[in-house]
């Protein structure tokens, strides 16, 4: 698979991810975003930034419970419940907010 | 007939890096690659093995397989060169036959 | 609803030589979804993989040291070091990486993950487990 993103081509996996991770752009996230018709707000890139934020203090995407409880620490008790994470991302918060970030698919996603 | 010896196994788990040191003849050099260059490391149960190669033997470690495995040069054995993989290669091209102790 | 056992992963081998430390760190939060009980021992080679400064330029591999510092979010919070073991290496303590872990139940306090045993010890808190995994 691939993406069309200011004339660049840009590779992805059989599931839609980014196969080179360092080529991830705000414009990238975007055209994934719009490929599933999702308009991102910034409660969405509250999120995206989080996960890239994870991504490079740790090396790994973060399982969805992990995300929900850091979330929860990092942007408040509201926001910190699957509730929430699932209104934004109703494909699944783990996949599809890792998806759009760039990261690869969480470990331990099943 | 200068020999180079290349090894790539932990002292501490497998017995080639001890074979390695009670083959190789005084002038030999031993490179110690990969999981092997964690026997460089100063004060351990294998350094006195080690430092009494070095009296007629050099001893060489690849820097990035140091580095990766968090061992800063400052705790290396006195003595042990490292070297960067253009230097691996000066090695093998500066002596006559290579031996790898898998 | 699967009951929780006492699941250990014991590590015996130094990170990057072999692919066994990253397997079993893929497998370790892997299991994190399953809501066991999980420790990890961190004997022989295997305390390398928890060594601090780890530095992968050289050799073109991910540095993958860094997610065990995430294990303390997957609720890991039992990394047993086997004392014996990083003294035969000429190591100590402060070689190893500070991980922690952070309790919601005393405002994120941050406390301590790894535990330092002797050999006996380690043997004991090994006797205790229902699963163990070798790598």
């Amino acid at each position: 698979m691939a993406l069309e993103v200011d004339g660049q081509t840009i590779e992805l996996d059989e599931e839609g991810y980014l196969v080179d991770l360092s080529s991830w752009t705000p414009e990238i996230a975007k055209a994934l975003a719009d490929g599933e018709d999702v308009d991102l707000s910034d409660d969405h890139w509250d999120i995206i930034n989080f996960l890239r934020e994870y991504y490079e203090e740790y090396q790994i995407a973060p399982a969805v419970r992990v995300l929900t409880k850091a979330v929860g620490k990092r942007l408040g008790k509201d926001k910190g419940n699957s509730k929430y994470l699932y209104s934004l991302f109703p494909y699944g918060p783990g996949k599809q907010a890792c998806k759009y970030a760039g990261l690869p698919k969480p470990t331990g996603c099943v | 007939m200068a020999m180079l010896h290349i090894v790539n196994k932990s002292p501490f788990e497998k017995t080639s890096f001890g074979s390695c040191l009670n083959h190789a003849k005084a002038g030999d050099s031993i490179l110690m690659i990969e999981d092997a260059s964690v026997g460089a490391i100063k004060n351990s149960s294998f350094s006195n093995q080690l430092t009494s190669a070095l009296t007629d033997k050099k001893v060489y470690v690849l820097g990035g397989d140091l580095a990766a495995r968090g061992i800063d040069k400052s705790r290396m054995i006195d003595g042990i060169e490292v070297v960067d993989y253009a230097g691996f290669v000066d090695l093998t091209v500066n002596n006559e036959t290579t031996q790898s102790w898998l | 609803m699967m009951a929780t056992k006492k699941f250990m992963f014991v590590n015996r081998k130094a990170p990057y030589g072999t692919s066994y430390a990253l397997e079993s760190l893929e497998v370790v939060l892997i299991s994190a979804a399953f809501d066991q009980e999980v420790s990890l021992a961190f004997l022989d080679d295997g305390v390398y993989q928890i060594t601090k400064g780890q530095d992968t330029t050289g050799i073109a591999q991910k540095n993958f040291s860094k997610a065990y510092k995430a294990l303390g979010d997957y609720d890991i919070n039992k990394l047993y070091v086997e004392e014996e073991s990083l003294s035969e290496r000429g190591l100590n303590k402060d070689d190893l990486m500070d991980l922690v872990w952070e309790d919601e139940d005393e405002d994120w306090a941050e406390k301590p993950s790894i535990i330092m045993v002797n050999r006996e010890q380690l043997s004991d808190v090994m006797a205790e487990q229902e699963v163990t995994l070798s790598f």
